[in-house]
């Protein structure tokens, strides 16, 4: 469980006044919940997560998982981040062991124990093979593989599968959607993907930018497991990207300066497309 | 020894005089004494200095005062000739085996420890962040579990550098120095002259070098550098 309540936080930045990322978040995740946080870029829902994760300190309000406050990173929260973060030094099999290494777990056991992670994401065959040697998507699934074996309460992915093509993409979700049917952990999922934060998630929670917010939640009440083609995920993605709108209007105008609208520029409203009115 | 010196009119030793100064050095047992006392000196100070290297450099990638206070005096240092500090050593220590290995281990020390700083500035954050999600704490678990192992490839070059200097020095420094040692050899030749076995000792010098350089330490980066996927295995 992670009990999130009123945290803000600013960076300092120089010269400038210091830049505030999270504005009076509050929210709860409970046991066994998938929730997405979803939002444009920049909108802080990394930092909250590093917060949750116990890698960044200094915020106002309070962060308790399974109603302890959150004193530094920990077995019992494990992320899986957007670049892997493997150890290139390590095989797949001592990367996915180094957390049950930390816990002096002998040698024979966290190697049966890694085994079975690996064999969960589908790796067998690649348990000597060095990071370098695997493409991204399987990258992700060995980053997977060593946060499951370490049992932990709490799953924190941090956009794992933004770096990954299409393809890659749907067939780890699909992946992923299995495993948390089967282990059933509670999981924050980080995405920028209205489809993805649909299809994998319980509850999907949006956010506003500048400063960055719960904007609002929606509870997905598809059947499990969720399919693409289902409509009434499609309902939530349309519903979702209504919220989204806003805020990315507002990310767009920062870029390119305070005349641009989103919707103008997206309908074909120019003067010369009349759809056909003069037939 | 000498009659080498005066049956040939120039200042450099002809090949055929090299190879009996060679076979002369080996037989007696002269030129293998040196080789071992000087290999003996080195391996000391440079152990001694890949240490302090690596722990200085970790210091100046952690705390970033220190890198910000004392990080141009290593700058600095690494500037002066070791052999800059040979008179100092020799006051302190007396004109003995422990000035000369102070001075190589001087002169190998600061190069490490900048390469030992640039290899541990440069872990990427997510590694160290993934090291302490994992449960590896901030202390000495996470340094030679995850932090030395990262910043491995850089350590390499420092190593390989640090033992180019610690060569250079140790020459120097047994020049002047007493005892056997290849340096002392080389100041003992020239002051008979012997041309012919100088030239030996140098070439000595150049193998060893060579050698080691190429059998231990090429190797050693080589395998890293594949393992790391920094450059193609060769096939």
């Amino acid at each position: 469980m992670i009990e999130i309540e009123k945290v803000s936080k600013a960076f300092e930045q120089k010269q400038k006044k210091s830049y505030q990322v999270l504005d009076d978040v509050s929210f709860t995740i409970k046991q066994g919940e998938f929730v997405s946080l979803l939002g444009p870029s920049g909108c802080g829902k990394s930092t909250l997560l590093n917060l949750i994760a116990g890698f960044e300190k200094s915020y106002s309000g309070t962060i308790r998982v399974n109603g302890e406050p959150v004193k530094g990173p920990g077995a019992g929260k494990v992320v899986v981040f957007q670049e892997h973060g493997l150890f290139p030094w390590m095989n797949v099999l001592d990367n996915v062991a180094f957390g049950l290494k930390q816990q002096g777990i002998p040698k024979k056991k966290r190697y049966e124990r890694a085994l079975e992670g690996i064999k969960s994401v589908h790796l067998s065959k690649f348990i000597d093979r060095y990071p370098h040697e695997l493409s991204g998507g399987m990258k992700q699934r060995v980053a997977i593989a060593r946060a499951l074996v370490m049992e932990p309460d709490i799953l924190l992915m941090d956009e794992p599968f933004a770096a990954l093509d299409e393809q890659t993409r749907y067939i780890l979700q699909k992946d992923l959607e299995d495993i948390w049917l089967k282990t059933r952990k509670t999981v924050l999922f980080i995405t920028h993907n209205i489809r993805e934060a649909v299809l994998l998630s319980d509850r999907v929670l949006v956010m506003a930018t500048q400063p960055g917010r719960i904007k609002k939640e929606f509870v997905i009440q598809a059947a499990r497991p969720h399919q693409a083609g289902d409509p009434l995920i499609h309902h939530y993605e349309n519903k979702i990207m209504e919220t989204l709108t806003e805020e990315l209007e507002k990310v767009v105008r920062e870029e390119m300066g305070h005349d641009y609208r989103l919707e103008k520029n997206a309908v074909p409203s120019l003067p010369d497309h009349d759809l056909g009115i003069g037939i | 020894m000498g009659y080498r010196v005066f049956d040939w009119g120039w200042k450099f030793p002809s090949p055929l005089q090299t190879a009996e100064a060679f076979v002369d050095g080996f037989a007696n047992g002269h030129l293998f004494g040196s080789i071992l006392a000087s290999m003996r000196r080195l391996l000391i100070s440079f152990v001694i200095s890949i240490l302090l290297g690596t722990g200085l450099g970790f210091l100046f990638a952690r705390f970033r005062f220190l890198d910000e206070t004392f990080g141009f005096l290593v700058v600095a240092l690494q500037t002066v000739p070791s052999i800059a500090w040979l008179p100092f050593a020799i006051i302190w220590f007396g004109l003995n085996d422990t000035s000369v290995i102070f001075i190589t281990a001087i002169g190998a020390t600061w190069t490490m420890s900048m390469a030992s700083r640039t290899g541990i500035a440069q872990i990427s954050k997510i590694h160290l962040r993934a090291a302490r999600m994992m449960g590896t704490g901030n202390g000495l678990k996470l340094f030679y579990q995850v932090m030395l192992p990262a910043a491995f490839p850089h350590l390499i070059t420092g190593v390989r550098v640090a033992w180019a200097f610690a060569w250079r020095a140790l020459t120097a420094g047994e020049l002047i120095g007493r005892g056997l040692g290849l340096g002392q050899t080389l100041q003992d030749s020239r002051d008979i002259g012997d041309t012919a076995t100088l030239l030996c000792v140098v070439i000595i010098i150049a193998l060893i070098g060579t050698i080691s350089d190429h059998f231990c330490f090429k190797r050693l980066e080589d395998g890293i550098m594949v393992r790391f996927g920094l450059h193609a295995a060769k096939n």
